[in-house]
């Protein structure tokens, strides 16, 4: 199976601070892969980095082959990875609908001429775009709340929207940044079967979490960063027994407990 | 709480949404040109002639200002870039640019300076887009007071081209087409008005067109959440240009709208006051919204004139001030946005 992305070697320094020291590790087409550590870690700061938002210090970061090191967001979503945040996003003051028209740019390509003129090529597109839109708002449970203004959602809801935001780009890599947080246990539940839904349809994901069981559960390789470091990477039966990650998450015997008491 | 009169002339507007009155623009429209046959008074056509063209340049505004967010507090800039490109087109010019060359251009017709106008303007929003991407905020908003300023001393001080203070004058008006008469310049105060008019609808559609569709979501998704939005694909500087030279071009055939009607032309179309004007009328009208500028700009278009024979300038410019602060506390996002979420909970 070949590798969707690299990271290597990445070294991403703040001010003073050592974000990440170095860190090395591979995403495989088609596999969940989650990125965990305790708070602080430098998890946040790795998907800003894949994604653009923020200059790696040291390091390379390769999409499908390509280097994509330093490229804007934009640039990097339209090649293909899109993420969701970790703190709720959705665009505000617009409906639901709306969010999922605008998070489907690039699945359009009707520009200025198309737009101005209402060209058949851009109504056909617009139709087309309407038709994914609502399709993609009954995949994530969301169509009854199509003219919803997005800000007026449960969180659960906005939290749901955030990652079908995402998803609706049809990225080829989706970053998903805690996309539970905050969820209770049934919420929880939905979101780790619309994740499962979206791998299933072809997306290869790289997921931040706390919640332990969650990884587990969901993860087909767990990549464990500590101080900026990678410590381990493995299959999750490899992790759960591996002792530095026990070690890492406060030296406690079950590191479990102790990370759930950490997020 | 009962729901505002539907049928009144601003109902219209923010009813354009809802297929049942689909047709009221056009009733609207329709109404204001028959307006000049029914009430043929010049004082009253001439002000709402000037209103008109303050409302293309908020109409234009809007775009920038309301549906990307970018504060341009320099938007009169493309206005008096329009007058004067499509006032010295017309009149034509002969300069020295050094080196012993000159440039000389033969007046030209109109409406050759009109589609000089928007395509200066134009290109100066392009530079200003592109700007717009790398300086945001507070610091867009200064670059862009400077550009207006820095025009304006240009206007004043290059005398060979712009008679500097001495002003532009005897622009010629606009001509046109009329059946049975051939092609004769437009003089009369209804021959104006209705020009302006159809530049206004035709502004409107054009703002329109692109908003209703997904060059307008873009810049609407960069406004709401600019991470969220390049997170899925929406390039900033591409959307940005595009908003800014759509808009500085409509902007640039109301200053030539303007030149030739007014008909003289001095720095003074540079004026910070302007902006302000065209502000005032998007953000109490509601700025993000279609009818919006139009609203506000009938408003802020109309009052000060009809105030004139009732209070000393002085006065009128303390009213204003005062019924801008009420509009901001009272219905922070405009008076379109207001209505239209009276008649939701209605």
């Amino acid at each position: 199976m070949s590798d969707l992305l690299r990271v290597e070697g990445l070294a991403v320094h703040i001010g003073g601070l050592v974000a990440i020291a170095d860190a090395s590790f591979v995403v495989p087409a088609g596999q969940v892969v989650s990125l965990i550590g305790p708070n602080g870690a430098g998890k946040t700061t790795a998907f800003n980095v894949i994604t653009g938002y923020m200059r790696p210090t040291k390091g390379r970061i390769l999409f499908d082959g390509a280097d994509i090191t330093g490229l804007a967001p934009d640039r990097i979503a339209e090649r293909g990875i899109v993420r969701s945040f970790q703190r709720t996003s959705v665009f505000t003051g617009c409906t639901v609908l709306e969010n999922a028209l605008m998070a489907l740019h690039r699945r359009g390509g009707a520009g200025l001429l198309g737009a101005l003129f209402r060209l058949p090529s851009a109504r056909r597109e617009e139709a087309r775009l309407r038709a994914e839109a609502w399709a993609m708002l009954e995949f994530t449970g969301l169509a009854e709340r199509a003219d919803t203004l997005a800000e007026v959602l449960a969180y659960g809801e906005q939290r749901r929207l955030g990652i079908a935001l995402a998803a609706i780009a049809s990225p080829r890599l989706l970053l998903l940044d805690e996309p539970a947080a905050g969820l209770n246990p049934s919420e929880t539940a939905a979101c780790m079967a619309l994740i499962r839904q979206l791998r299933d349809r072809g997306a290869t994901i790289l997921l931040v979490e706390h919640d332990m069981p969650m990884v587990m559960q969901m993860s087909d390789t767990i990549v464990v960063l500590n101080q900026g470091r990678i410590i381990a990477a493995g299959a999750p039966a490899e992790i759960r027994a591996n002792p530095e990650v026990i070690r890492a998450y406060l030296g406690s015997g079950d590191w479990q407990e102790a990370a759930h008491a950490a997020a | 709480m009962t729901a505002p009169d539907g049928r009144s002339a601003e109902g219209r507007g923010e009813l354009n949404r809802s297929r049942l009155h689909h047709y009221a623009p056009w009733v609207f429209v329709l109404v204001l040109a028959l307006l000049p046959l029914a009430f043929p008074d010049p004082y009253m056509l001439a002000v709402l002639t000037s209103a008109g063209i303050f409302i293309i340049g908020a109409i234009s505004l809007n775009l920038l200002l309301g549906y990307t967010g970018q504060l341009s507090l320099g938007h009169v800039a493309f206005f008096g870039l329009g007058a004067y490109t499509s006032a010295l087109a017309s009149l034509g010019f002969d300069i020295g640019i050094g080196f012993g060359l000159r440039i000389t251009l033969q007046p030209q017709p109109v409406w050759l300076g009109f589609i000089a106008a928007i395509i200066v303007a134009g290109g100066f929003g392009w530079l200003l887009g592109r700007l717009a991407f790398r300086v945001r905020g507070a610091y867009f908003v200064i670059i862009t007071i400077c550009f207006a300023q820095v025009l304006r001393m240009v206007a004043l001080n290059w005398i060979e081209l712009t008679q500097g203070p001495m002003a532009l004058i005897s622009i010629p008006p606009f001509s046109m087409w009329l059946p049975g008469q051939g092609v004769v310049p437009l003089y009369s105060k209804a021959q104006n008005y209705w020009l302006v008019l159809a530049v206004a609808v035709l502004a409107f559609i054009v703002v329109r067109q692109l908003v209703e569709s997904r060059i307008g979501r873009a810049l609407v998704a960069l406004r709401a959440n600019e991470s969220l939005a390049r997170s899925v694909g929406i390039r900033v500087t591409h959307y940005l240009v595009i908003a800014a030279v759509i808009s500085a071009g409509i902007a640039g055939a109301a200053g030539s709208l303007f030149a030739h009607y007014i008909r003289i032309i001095d720095p003074d179309v540079f004026l910070f006051i302007y902006t302000v004007t065209m502000v005032i009328m998007v953000i109490t009208g509601g700025k993000g919204t279609l009818w919006g500028p139009v609203v506000g700009g009938l408003i802020f278009g109309l009052v000060p004139d009809l105030l004139r024979g009732h209070a000393r300038p002085e006065a009128q410019w303390v009213l204003y001030g005062v019924a801008m602060i009420l509009f901001v506390m009272f219905l922070p996002r405009g008076i379109v946005p207001a209505l239209a979420s009276l008649r939701r909970r209605a």
